[in-house]
């Protein structure tokens, strides 16, 4: 129950007046203070799996998500873009190592590092990504086969490297053993051996993953339409020969 | 006479149900849900993939750390304004065992505490399956009558709001860590000076007496629905003991009060 109110001329006028200045003492303070100026930030290390453990409170999962958010956020801060070839690769991979011990079945993270953070142009740091990629998917091919598919034709059409993609795809062939694995993934050393242009490759996996089902989630889905529209917007400016 | 105990239990049940309704306490939990859904909605919109598991984790997260700050924030500030009034000096003197009295109370609280059980769970149907939804939900109703019931002890034990407010978020913040607390133990090295050995024995000490809240309401039966018949159990029989186990420590300290 609210309590009867007096109208509100009971207020004395000195009161009224103390209201009203220090409110807009308050707003000139705050207007002629200088905006702060966006300044990129490194990501700090990542911290020991038993502290973020301990913070999780017996959420680890919601707990990966918030961390994943986190990590995706230092390439695109307030108001400051870094570009992945700045990004600490070591420490953004113990960040996504966090990730999926905080929540194995996510798959976010392995997503990230093979599509995102493994696209980058500096093969270096690309390799870093796939390497992690590789072998995190040792500790659930099943699952995880999906991003070393992704690692392969990264390896194959941006590192040019025919033997690490033939043994990524070689991998999912012998490990990724589930009645859920399609058939077409398990032959994936087929197309990677094939003299098929990066676009079409892309295109055949993407298919494939839809055809099977295992894409489903609409924010990957136009994650993965504008990586294809990328690579075709590429193709196009520099057509090369397959 | 048993009838007319009973009769008494139910009035102070429903007077304090009707006080939480009075402090718009329903309201809150209309706003938290709001706020919670508003939060993991705009947080969705930032992830690659798995956007539903995220909104998911993030709501059950949420709402189940508010359905508690709420339930022991009324448990604690209604039993300190009923003391403040002298009603519970009343209440005392009336012919009555103070058993009655404390059933009364936790009877209202319990009931009070299906309201975020309720709400909230309706909200989870939309993310889970019913099963799960219903298994969260219904974990979430027992987490809060563990803390309602620890709330109500902390309050006649230390009788002020601030002290009785720190020493329920303590023990509600242990009761989610032990687990983790237990896993960090094992894995490091083993004890070798007497600190070591001493924080060993503290912790597994609280092991034994704390509910584990970490494997209440978890967030992840929502995002990939693999709770079971089993974790029902264990729920129903932790919070039967536990909720004994307070309102027997209740009792204790209501029939040594000199009033």
């Amino acid at each position: 129950m609210a309590a009867p109110q007096k109208p509100l001329t009971a207020v004395p006028r000195g009161v009224w007046l103390l209201l009203v200045l220090a409110l807009l003492l308050n707003i000139g303070w705050q207007a002629s203070r200088p905006l702060d100026t966006a300044r990129a930030r490194a990501l700090p290390p990542a911290p020991s799996s038993a502290a973020l453990q301990l913070a999780a409170l017996g959420e680890p999962v919601a707990l990966a998500r918030l961390t994943m958010l986190y990590v995706q956020g230092a390439d695109e801060q307030a108001g400051v873009s870094v570009a992945w070839r700045e990004l600490d690769y070591p420490t953004v991979i113990g960040w996504l190592q966090r990730v999926l011990e905080l929540d194995p079945r996510g798959q976010s993270p392995l997503l990230a590092a093979s599509q995102v953070y493994g696209a980058v142009g500096d093969p270096t740091r690309a390799r870093l990504m796939l390497d992690f990629v590789h072998a995190r998917f040792a500790e659930d091919p099943d699952r995880r086969w999906p991003w070393l598919a992704h690692a392969a034709l990264v390896a194959r059409h941006r590192l040019h490297d025919l033997p690490l993609a033939r043994a990524y795809a070689r991998d999912i062939r012998l490990y990724a053993t589930s009645p859920q694995v399609p058939d077409w993934a398990r032959q994936l050393e087929i197309f990677i051996l094939e003299d098929m242009n990066e676009l079409d490759a892309a295109r055949t996996l993407v298919g494939g993953l839809l055809d099977s089902g295992q894409v489903t989630d609409p924010r990957e889905l136009k994650f993965l339409a504008d990586r294809l529209q990328q690579l075709q917007q590429q193709q196009q400016n520099h057509p090369t020969g397959r | 006479m048993r009838r007319m105990h009973l009769s008494m239990a139910v009035t102070i049940a429903r007077y304090t149900l009707l006080e939480a309704l009075r402090n718009r306490l329903l309201w809150l939990l209309i706003a938290a849900a709001l706020g919670a859904v508003g939060l993991a909605g705009f947080l969705q919109e930032l992830a690659l993939t798995e956007s539903q598991q995220l909104q998911a984790a993030l709501l059950g997260a949420v709402l189940r750390m508010a359905s508690v700050f709420l339930v022991a924030t009324f448990v604690i500030t209604s039993m300190v304004r009923e003391a403040s009034d002298k009603g519970l000096e009343m209440l005392l003197a009336l012919p009555m065992p103070r058993a009655v009295y404390l059933a009364g109370k936790l009877a209202g609280f319990g009931i009070l505490a299906v309201l975020p059980a309720l709400l909230f769970g309706g909200l989870a149907l939309a993310l889970a399956p019913p099963d799960q939804a219903a298994l969260w939900a219904f974990s979430l109703l027992c987490e809060c009558w563990i803390v309602a019931a620890f709330s109500l002890l902390c309050v006649l034990t230390l009788q002020q709001v601030l002290p009785a407010l720190a020493a329920a978020t303590a023990f509600y913040l242990m009761a989610r860590a032990i687990g983790a607390l237990q896993l960090m133990k094992q894995a490091g090295a083993t004890a070798d000076t007497l600190g070591q050995h001493v924080l060993g024995g503290g912790i597994d000490l609280l092991r034994l007496l704390l509910p584990h809240l970490d494997r209440f309401t978890r967030s992840d039966w929502l995002v990939y629905h693999g709770g079971s018949g089993a974790d029902l159990l264990a729920i129903v029989v932790q919070t039967a003991l536990y909720v004994a186990l307070m309102a027997g420590a209740g009792l204790f300290d209501l029939y040594r009060k000199q009033i």
